[in-house]
C-alpha cells in the first residue's frame, strides 16, 4: 500500500475531493462570522459582499444590550458544570463495578445499560415531562441536571472498556493492604484513567452546552434561560426584523467556547469518538 | 495443606481468599464470604443505575403506557379512553402518517448518504495524503456547532434572496432554489445540512480504517489483487462493525430530529417537514393531548425495539467481528 506507487491522477482527485469538502465545511462558518460583523443594511446588499466594508465589532457589544447574554452564559455554565461533575462521578464508579467487580447480576445489568443507548429520547420526553411536573421540577434546573448523576449507557461503556485495560495487579496490591473497592476507584483507578475521564467530561460538556430540547421544554422564566434558548428567542424575534447580525453574533459567541475547548483538547475528542466506534 | 499458588498469579479477590486459606477458614465459608463481599460492593456501586433505570426509564415508560390509554391535559384528572388514542393515530389523524413518512424519508435517505459519504471521505483521508490532521479537524468543525446555531445559520444560508446558496447558484448561471421553503426541496435541504455535520462519522470510520492490519492489505497487493479486491474483501468486511454502529446511531438520531424543522420551517411548507417529534411536541404542548402524545411515544418505542432486533439479528450475516477469526 505504498502511496508512491499509486498513479498521481488518483492522488490529485483525492486532493480535489478533500479540498472541496473542506470548503463545504468551512464556508458556512466563514459566512456566519462575516455576517456577524456587518451592519444590517450591508447583510442585505445584492450582490452580497464577502467581507464587511467596516468591521462592526459593536454588534457584539450591542448584543448584550439586546438580550441578557451574560446571564444566559452563567445559567448555561451552571448547568454544564453540574452535568460534568455528575457524569464523571457516577459513571466512573458504575464503570468500575462492571469492569472489575465480579458480582451476581452483572451481565444483565450491563445489558440493560447498553440497551438504554438505543432508547430514543422521543420515547421518554412526554412521560419525563409529566414526571417532573408531578415532582414540581418545571422551570427549575433539576430536570436538566439530575439525570447526569444516575449514569449514562454510553459513558459506562467507554469507561468499562478503558478500565478493563488497567492490569488487575493494581487492585490486588491495594486489596491486600486492606483497601475497599471505593478507595480503589478514587485512589488508584480514577487517577490512572484521567484520559478516559477527560473524554467523559468533554462529551457531557458538549451535550449539555448544546442541548436545546431540555431547556426548551422545562424552562419558561426568561431569567433562567440558557444560551441556546436565548438564541431561539432571538431567532423568532430578530430574523423577522431583519436584524440577522445579532443572531449571527450570538451564534458565534455560543460556538466559540466549544471551538476553544476542541482546539485545546483535540486528542480527547478523537479518542472519545473512536472509542464509540470500537463497539461490537 | 497444599502450597498456596504464587501470589502474582492470583486476582484480587482470590488473593483475599488466599489470606483466608492461610488463616485456616474452610473453603465453602471462604467462597461465601467473597461472593457476598463482591455482591455487596457491586450492587452498592450500581445504586445510581438501579435508581436511574427505575426513575428515568421504567417509570416513564409505564407512565406513558398508562397515559396512552387516557385523555389527559395535565390540568384535570386523566380519563380512561381505551384504544381511542391509538385509533386516532392510525386511522383518524392524516398528519400522523405524514410525520412518519417525512421522518422515514429523512432518516433513510439521510443516513445512507451520510454513511456512504463519510466512508468515502475516510478512505480518501486514509490514502496517505498530506495534511490528514488538518482535513480531519476541518471536517469535524461543523459537528461542534450546536443544532440551534446550525439551524439559525442554515436558515440564513438558505434564504431565497440573500442566502449564500442562491447567490452561488445565480453567479454560476443556475436557477435559484426554494430550499427549505419548497415542498419538494425541504427534506433534501435538511439532509444536505446534515451532511455538513458528518465529521464525527468520518473520524470514526478513519479510526476503523487505521485499525485494519497492514499485512492483509499488503498480502492482497502482493497477490496481484486490484484496489477493488482490496476494498471488497479486506476493507469492507473489516469495517462492517463500524458501519453497523454508525447506521444504528444515525437511525436513532434521525428518529429524534426536532430542532431543525422546528426552528427553520415549523413543519412547513404544507407539512412537508412535519417530523414525528415535531408532531408529537405539538400534540402534547400546543393541544395538551398528553394521551395522544404518549401513544405516539410508545409507537416509536416499539418501532425502535423492532428495528434494533432486526438489525442485530440480521447483522450476523453481514457484520464481521475480528474475534470470529480465532474460532
Amino acid at each position: 500500500m505504498r502511496g508512491s506507487r499509486r498513479p498521481s491522477e488518483y492522488r490529485l482527485l483525492a486532493y480535489v475531493l478533500l479540498v472541496g469538502f473542506s470548503l463545504f465545511c468551512v464556508f458556512p462558518l466563514i459566512w456566519l462570522l462575516r455576517s456577524s460583523l456587518m451592519t444590517s443594511r450591508e447583510i442585505f446588499t445584492l450582490p452580497p459582499r464577502l467581507l464587511p466594508a467596516v468591521v462592526q465589532w459593536n454588534n457584539y457589544l450591542d448584543l448584550f444590550q439586546v438580550v441578557p447574554f451574560a446571564r444566559y452564559f452563567f445559567n448555561t455554565l451552571l448547568i454544564v458544570v453540574l452535568n460534568v461533575v455528575g457524569a464523571v462521578a457516577s459513571n466512573s464508579v458504575i464503570g468500575y463495578a462492571f469492569a472489575r467487580i465480579n458480582f451476581r447480576g452483572r451481565t444483565i445489568m450491563y445489558g440493560l445499560c447498553m440497551a438504554t443507548i438505543m432508547l430514543p429520547q422521543t420515547v421518554t420526553m412526554i412521560p419525563l415531562f409529566i414526571e417532573w411536573k408531578l415532582l414540581r421540577g418545571i422551570n427549575t434546573y433539576a430536570p436538566l441536571t439530575a439525570l447526569a448523576f444516575f449514569g449514562n449507557g454510553f459513558y459506562i461503556f467507554m469507561l468499562h472498556q478503558f478500565f478493563k485495560t488497567i492490569p488487575v495487579e493494581f487492585d490486588e496490591a491495594a486489596f491486600v493492604d486492606g483497601v475497599n473497592h471505593f478507595q480503589i476507584v478514587t485512589r488508584i483507578i480514577a487517577p490512572m484513567s484521567k484520559p478516559a475521564l477527560a473524554v467523559v467530561a468533554i462529551f457531557s460538556f458538549l451535550a449539555s452546552w448544546n442541548d436545546f430540547m431540555g431547556p426548551f421544554l422545562y424552562l419558561n422564566d426568561q431569567r433562567k434561560y440558557t444560551l441556546s434558548l436565548g438564541l431561539k428567542y432571538l431567532i423568532s424575534g430578530y430574523s423577522v426584523m431583519g436584524q440577522w447580525q445579532f443572531l449571527m453574533a450570538a451564534s458565534v459567541l455560543i460556538v466559540l467556547p466549544v471551538a476553544l475547548l476542541f482546539f485545546l483538547t483535540q486528542r480527547y475528542f478523537i479518542q472519545g469518538l473512536t472509542m464509540g466506534g470500537l463497539k461490537g | 495443606m497444599r502450597n498456596p499458588a504464587p501470589v502474582r498469579n492470583l486476582s484480587g479477590t482470590r488473593r483475599v481468599a488466599r489470606s483466608l486459606v492461610v488463616a485456616g477458614v474452610s473453603r465453602p465459608r471462604r467462597e461465601r464470604f467473597l461472593s457476598r463481599y463482591n455482591n455487596f460492593w457491586g450492587w452498592l456501586f450500581l445504586t445510581p443505575v438501579v435508581l436511574g433505570l427505575s426513575l428515568w426509564v421504567a417509570f416513564p415508560l409505564g407512565l406513558s403506557l398508562f397515559t396512552s390509554f387516557a385523555s389527559w391535559d395535565l390540568i384535570t384528572a386523566p380519563v380512561f379512553v381505551g384504544f381511542k388514542n391509538y385509533i386516532d393515530m392510525f386511522v383518524t389523524d392524516p398528519l400522523f402518517w405524514q410525520s412518519v413518512v417525512v421522518t422515514l424519508y429523512y432518516t433513510v435517505a439521510g443516513v445512507s448518504l451520510q454513511v456512504v459519504l463519510a466512508f468515502l471521505a475516510a478512505i480518501l483521508l486514509n490514502t496517505r495524503v498530506r495534511g490528514v490532521k488538518v482535513f480531519r479537524t476541518v471536517f469535524y468543525l461543523p459537528s461542534l456547532v450546536p443544532v440551534i446555531v446550525s439551524s439559525a445559520l442554515w436558515m440564513w444560508l438558505y434564504n431565497p434572496q440573500f442566502g449564500l446558496f442562491n447567490v452561488l447558484l445565480t453567479s454560476l448561471g443556475l436557477p435559484p432554489q426554494k430550499w427549505v421553503f419548497g415542498i419538494q426541496t425541504v427534506v433534501p435541504s435538511l439532509i444536505l445540512m446534515s451532511i455538513w455535520g458528518i465529521g464525527n462519522i468520518i473520524i470514526v470510520f478513519l479510526a476503523g480504517l487505521q485499525d485494519i492490519p497492514k499485512e492483509l492489505t499488503e498480502a492482497v497487493a502482493i497477490d496481484g489483487g486490484s484496489a477493488f479486491h482490496r476494498f471488497r474483501h479486506i476493507i469492507l468486511p473489516f469495517m462492517t462493525p463500524t458501519i453497523l454502529y454508525n447506521v444504528v446511531i444515525g437511525i436513532i438520531g434521525g428518529f429524534q430530529t426536532f430542532t431543525q424543522p422546528y426552528i427553520m420551517t415549523n413543519g412547513g411548507p404544507a407539512n412537508a417537514s412535519l417530523f414525528y417529534v415535531l408532531h408529537l411536541y405539538r400534540q402534547a404542548f400546543m393541544f395538551a393531548k398528553m394521551g395522544y402524545a404518549s401513544a405516539m411515544a410508545w409507537f416509536v418505542f416499539i418501532v425502535t425495539g423492532v428495528v434494533s432486533i432486526i438489525i442485530f439479528k440480521t447483522s450476523s450475516w453481514w457484520v464481521f467481528y475480528q474475534g470470529e477469526t480465532k474460532k
